[in-house]
């Protein structure tokens, strides 16, 4: 009786494992949302990415021809190790096959060993650090919206050539802070500028009074702000209650988010340079899915870069996957097909995934406007110039990424 | 030597919120035994509110600075009366996780409709620009901040040790029963205290609104810092928590200058020490 037993568990345990083995006509995929779902970046990120994500999978029309496609998300709270928790978990137990967005350098550095070691596919959106598509690449990395060195070079020498050539820095003491602040700071020292000073400061910092005084002292043209979120906003807030615009130095939002523009307010936003490479109002396409996203947000808000970013590499990765047939769960091979296949979508045009899994589309360098130019609630832009994708992100033969090395 | 007495005052402007916020905790503490953590939460409410009454009311900050503490002083004894009351009596620990519980409830909801980005509050035209000191450019309102707060602050303790419903007050949490024999409703006392306390909380909100942003979390990333400052300044002692509160904002900006890495941490790091060396924190009795 015992063997029996024994025997019908083995005979279960084998065809269990048998039918846990892909097959190649496999068509099921489970995407995971990794964000920041209630801190700082939640706004610009977070449930809108989600969103985001569902619409990608609707528009892809994969499930039309067969394709089970699930979707979770998680909140990383801006904490590495409970990101790779969070990563490893989705991996091991929930079967997950691909990562997307995932703000917060920290975070998104941290995550895309874990996605490397469980061959996945990571579409990172949300963080800015160029560190993804350089230092650290893998090839399991899509870097999709933006980064530190395509920010550095289209705002940072926009204002080194219009003369800012001294600069203060006001970083988040994080990953992202120190690749922002050492890209800018190349290209500001290529363009004949200078540094003076600097200053890290804890992420999420809800005072920055002292940080500006400092700032003020320096005598610098230019304070450069090498921050995100709800540190870049109170230091725009409160660099114009002390009078730093006003008696002469300039401020630059190295990233600025259209939640962030909000947030603050055009009174005091007005004038402000920076380097997005979305914007709802861009032109037909971006207004039309713009208009769709907001009307299925709770608050209303159109698409933030990121989470358009999120929607057009969810795209893109859907390509890939109807290109391949089936069998989603090889990371390494479905990226690989990504970077075969020319990205084009609605939100950023024509583009490719390049060899070290950088994406290059189109940037704009965008002026906050005047209160009286804006029409409407979420009419905040004027683009200023363009920069081509070519242009905007690492050139190959500078990027630091192994697999260049053949 | 210049950019030392900047960072020293805009230190005493950050120390008069930490000594608005924990004077309300010490009251709450002192009269009702109860550690009180929704303050952060309620903080946040009196920012929302005045947001609200100028955007929806037309009510400018002037106004806001009246009327948002009784709102939120309201909601404050809304609360005592339907859950807090029961908790007399009780140790320390059940009051700490009710309150904590209904902070979390309420950052959420706020979350849950405002996002965590912020509104935006401007500054009251009265009090935009500022002066220069020749040291540093002083902001009108973060001087008006200091003064405010500062006024406010030893009202409440002149109230509080001063006057006759003070001592009324006092002598209702030493023997509730003895004060409630001379005729004295001594549970409507421990509410109107407990709207008082909050009342001080929503002020703070209000004042901090056109400085920071008017965020669901602004309360929750402040609160731990003030509970620091309480327990440095001893739990309930109304005066140690109005000196600790400048004190402490005073130190964490100099931090700032000479090593501002850690200026999120260093209140920890004195209260540490604090309590190393008196466990009663600085003005505090023992129990």
């Amino acid at each position: 009786m015992r063997n029996t037993i024994s025997a019908l568990l083995l005979g279960t345990a084998m065809v269990l494992s048998v039918a846990g083995v892909a097959s190649a006509d496999d068509k099921t995929v489970k995407i995971g949302v990794l964000s920041d779902q209630s801190g700082l970046y939640a706004d610009l990120a977070g449930p809108g990415s989600t969103l985001a994500a569902q619409m990608a999978i609707e528009d892809s029309g994969l499930k039309a021809k067969g394709w089970t496609i699930d979707l979770i998300s998680g909140d990383h709270q801006n904490k590495p190790d409970i990101g790779t928790t969070i990563a490893r978990q989705w991996f091991d137990v929930d079967k997950v096959d691909t990562i997307v967005d995932v703000p917060n350098s920290g975070v998104a550095l941290a995550v895309n060993n874990v996605v490397k070691e469980k061959n996945g596919v990571y579409i990172n959106s949300g963080a800015a650090t160029s560190d993804l598509s350089n230092a650290q690449c893998t090839p399991n990395t899509v870097h999709w919206t933006y980064d530190t060195y395509m920010l550095a070079h289209a705002t940072g020498q926009a204002l080194v050539k219009a003369g800012g050539d001294t600069w203060f820095f006001l970083t988040a003491d994080y990953a992202f802070g120190a690749a922002l602040e050492r890209d800018t700071t190349a290209v500001i020292t290529a363009n004949g500028g200078k540094v003076v000073g600097g200053v890290k400061h804890p992420l999420n910092t809800a005072d920055f009074s002292s940080f500006l005084l400092q700032a003020q002292a320096s005598k610098a043209k230019i304070i450069g702000l090498a921050n995100a979120g709800g540190d870049t906003t109170n230091s725009i807030k409160q660099a114009a209650e002390f009078g730093i615009v006003k008696g002469g130095q300039k401020l630059a939002a190295l990233l600025l988010f259209l939640t962030d523009v909000k947030a603050i307010g055009l009174e005091t936003a007005q004038g402000l340079n920076f380097t997005e490479t979305f914007y709802w109002d861009l032109n037909d396409k971006t207004r039309a899915f713009s208009k769709r996203f907001s009307e299925k947000m709770k608050s209303g808000a159109p698409p933030t870069m990121v989470q358009a970013g999120v929607y057009a590499g969810l795209l893109h990765y859907f390509k890939a996957l109807e290109a391949l047939g089936g069998n989603p769960h090889d990371g390494a091979k479905v990226v690989a097909k990504m970077k075969t296949i020319p990205t084009d979508d609605p939100l950023f045009g024509k583009g490719e995934v390049e060899a070290n899994g950088r994406v290059t589309h189109d940037a704009y360098l965008f002026e906050v406007k005047k209160p009286s130019e804006s029409k409407g609630p979420w009419d905040f832009y004027k683009l200023v110039g363009t920069v081509p994708g070519n242009q905007a992100f690492t050139p190959l033969d500078k990027s630091t990424c192994a697999l260049l090395k053949k | 030597m210049q950019a030392l007495y900047a960072q020293l005052l805009v230190g005493l402007i950050n120390g008069s919120f930490y000594a608005l916020l924990s004077l309300g905790l010490a009251v709450i503490f002192g009269m009702l035994n109860i550690i009180n953590f929704a303050h952060g939460a309620l903080y946040m409410m009196g920012a929302f509110v005045a947001y609200f009454l100028l955007n929806l009311g037309g009510i400018n900050y002037w106004w806001a600075l009246l009327i948002v503490p009784v709102i939120v002083g309201i909601f404050g004894m809304i609360l005592e009366r339907t859950m807090l009351q029961w908790l007399a009596g009780l140790d320390h620990l059940y009051g700490l996780l009710l309150t904590f519980g209904i902070a979390l409830i309420v950052q959420g909801v706020f979350q849950n409709y405002f996002g965590s980005s912020g509104l935006p509050y401007s500054i009251p035209d009265q009090l935009k620009g500022g002066v220069n000191l020749g040291f540093m450019f002083l902001p009108v309102y973060r001087g008006w901040v200091v003064i405010f707060s500062l006024v406010v602050c030893l009202a409440t303790w002149f109230l509080i040790e001063k006057t006759q419903l003070g001592a009324y007050l006092r002598a209702a949490t030493e023997n509730p029963t003895l004060v409630r024999a001379f005729g004295i409703n001594v549970p409507r006392m421990i509410t109107l205290t407990y709207g008082l306390g909050v009342g001080l909380a929503a002020l703070a909100g209000v004042l901090s609104a056109p400085i920071n942003q008017v965020r669901p979390l602004m309360g929750a990333d402040l609160i731990i810092v003030v509970f620091a400052v309480v327990v440095i300044g001893g739990m309930g002692s109304i005066m140690g928590s109005i000196i600790t509160g400048f004190a402490l904002g005073v130190i964490e900006g100099l931090t700032k200058y000479f090593y501002p890495e850690a200026s999120n941490t260093v209140v920890f790091v004195l209260m540490v020490v604090v309590l190393l060396v008196k466990p009663t924190g600085l003005t505090g009795r023992a129990a």
